[in-house]
């Protein structure tokens, strides 16, 4: 019984490292992806420029390091926060389609920088802290909410306090749009609310790392214990879990980084929602690897997506118009193709 | 030694209704229990109980002889393992991947399996003789083969008594026979068993001992052939019951099937 056990364990061993290698290869290929994106833009000419171009012209040269060099990073994060958070979120919800802007996030955010862009003069720092602070707001309500309800398991609770919180604050929204100043207001209200990094700088990458890199951090480490938290609550009981409390540990862990980066980009859809689908389909279930998996792949899709935002048209494309875009023909390939594991 | 022992235990949810009422017992190691009783009698209550979810409101809970809540959150869980038919998984995990998840006990919060725990949870495939289903996805498993895997990843967890709600609920025959198979197997290993089951003739073929349950009243306890008398099954079922006896053991069925049969 032993032999074969040993036996069996190292089939295991190996199955794990191939995962790991796929996890590895996403890795390297975002790592790719990143450098060619430095040589992609509208300057000195479109498209794509050889390094020789852009070194050779200072101009060029001071555009890419503090213009296109932070752009890039926030698109990285943006897409692994928004992704890891949607795998998260995903398993403590035990249900494939929840995604990070479910618990009144997006639309607390969306109100907050209304608010600020129409009574508190709409810099863009004042724009994202208040965002980012009505993005937290958003998440406590609806959380306080769930402990108030008396209907349902904590689960349904939760949703249906971030349904009803996301009304409120879309609603809010709406009286803000229809107060705006038609000229100025109303445009930068839309342009937000549409999700974008045009404007990035290093300050925005200085302002949201220490939020996003230790969360992300931390929920990397942790990342085989969430499968314990798919589990119903006797049985994650039964595993030695406090599931209570790891949840929401978790859901902290995994919203207020969202929040943050939404204050930055804006509502960018889609992302959360349907990296955790590709990376389960590529890697499995277990988030010892559809966690990082989904943090390279979101990186991967929003790197990908802003790319063409900020190339393809001589203006701006808003990036949450694309991820929609694209997210949304990706998502209804899963689902009309044959087998859709991913969707159970 | 007694592996678990329960002493006038009351619980309730909403204060002045208990759904378990001055509950005692005391179960040898190595023993079946089977909780027996009618739906909503608190048999899953009593588990929950025994699994130290739910604290007792009155009366003490002992696990081998020791106080169930001088127990840390950790020690308990490599202590006691739970097995619940209806557990549903919201994602395709694999049965091994699934199993793993019995580990937990032994791993701290930033760990994940390794060599020694891959071993362990093999181990436990084989001990319900489901390792030929490792690679396939627990959602596409029969009723039966999920039971034994739920089983597996209760066993991982290395635990000296196991607690199944409702094991046989809803499986036919050949799985029944399957898991009674699984469940004689780790009684002789050792593993002290209580399940819960509404349905009396399960525990005429397995259990050691009986508990039958009302509203929470613990009626009898002790051997099946003890506790399945007509008189007390129908005062707890509330119908009329005919039971029969073979080969030593009782079989219940209920009084109108007989009926049923005369007229035909």
């Amino acid at each position: 019984m032993k032999d074969l056990a040993s036996t069996q364990s190292k089939r295991i061993e190996v199955r794990s490292r191939v995962l790991l290698g796929k996890i590895a290869l996403f890795a390297l290929f975002v790592l790719l992806c990143t450098l060619l994106s430095l040589l992609v833009g509208r300057y000195p000419a479109p498209y794509v420029q050889s390094p020789q171009a852009i070194f050779s012209d200072p101009m060029a040269l001071n555009l890419v390091v503090n213009y296109r060099l932070p752009r890039i990073l926030l698109s990285l994060l943006l897409g692994a926060t928004l992704s890891a958070s949607g795998v998260v979120l995903q398993m403590i919800f035990r249900n494939p389609l929840v995604e990070p802007g479910f618990l009144g996030v997006s639309q607390g955010a969306a109100f907050g920088a209304s608010l600020a862009i129409i009574f508190l003069g709409g810099s863009l720092l004042t724009t994202e802290i208040v965002a980012a602070l009505f993005g937290i707001l958003g998440l406590f309500l609806s959380v306080f909410l769930a402990r108030r309800l008396r209907y349902g398991g904590w689960v349904l609770r939760l949703v249906l306090a971030g349904i009803a919180v996301s009304a409120l604050f879309s609603a809010g929204v709406g009286v803000l749009k229809y107060l705006a100043d038609p000229l100025k207001q109303l445009p930068e209200i839309t342009f937000w609310l549409l999700g974008g990094l045009w404007g990035s700088d290093w300050h925005q990458v200085i302002y949201v790392v220490p939020f996003v890199l230790p969360a992300l951090f931390i929920l990397y480490l942790i990342r085989w214990r969430l499968n314990i938290l798919t589990l119903d609550e006797s049985t994650a009981f039964s595993l030695g879990v406090r599931p209570g409390k790891e949840k929401m540990l978790v859901l902290a862990l995994s919203v207020i980084p969202v929040a943050v980066m939404v204050s930055v980009a804006g509502i960018v859809g889609w992302v959360g929602l349907i990296i955790p689908h590709i990376s389960r389909k590529l890697v499995g279930a277990n988030s010892q690897f559809s966690f990082p998996a989904s943090l390279f792949l979101g990186a991967l899709f929003c790197l990908f997506c802003d790319t063409i935002a900020r190339t393809l048209l001589w203006g701006e494309i808003p990036l949450g118009i694309l991820t929609s875009l694209i997210g949304a023909f990706i998502f209804l390939l899963i689902l009309t193709r044959p087998s859709s594991r991913g969707f159970v | 030694m007694s592996a678990l022992s329960l002493s006038e235990v009351s619980f309730s949810y909403i204060p002045g209704e208990p759904v378990i009422k001055d509950v005692s017992f005391s179960l040898e190691s190595g023993r079946i229990l089977a909780l027996l009783g009618p739906n909503g009698s608190g048999k899953t209550t009593l588990l929950h109980l025994i699994l130290g979810q739910l604290s007792p409101e009155k009366g003490k809970i002992e696990i081998f002889g020791r106080e169930i809540r001088s127990y840390s959150r950790s020690e308990l869980s490599k202590i006691i393992g739970l097995a619940r038919q209806e557990e549903r998984v919201a994602f395709e995990f694999t049965v091994l991947e699934y199993v793993l998840l019995g580990r937990a006990p032994y791993l701290g919060p930033l760990e994940a399996p390794g060599s020694e725990d891959y071993k362990m949870a093999v181990q436990a495939l084989e001990r319900t003789g489901t390792l030929h289903l490792q690679d396939r996805f627990l959602t596409s498993l029969s009723g039966g083969e999920k039971q034994l895997v739920i089983i597996a990843r209760a066993l991982a967890q290395m635990p000296g008594i196991l607690l199944l709600d409702e094991p046989l609920a809803h499986l036919d025959l050949k799985n029944q026979s399957m898991l009674l198979e699984v469940l004689e197997n780790l009684r002789e290993q050792g593993v002290t068993i209580i399940f819960s089951t509404h349905d009396p003739n399960s525990t005429s073929i397995v259990a050691d001992q009986v508990l039958l349950l009302r509203k929470g009243s613990s009626l009898q306890f002790g051997p099946p052939g003890d506790v399945l008398e007509k008189e007390k099954l129908q005062s707890t079922y509330g119908v009329p019951i005919r039971v029969l006896e073979t080969e030593g053991e009782r079989y219940v069925f209920p009084e109108n099937g007989r009926r049923r049969k005369r007229v035909v």
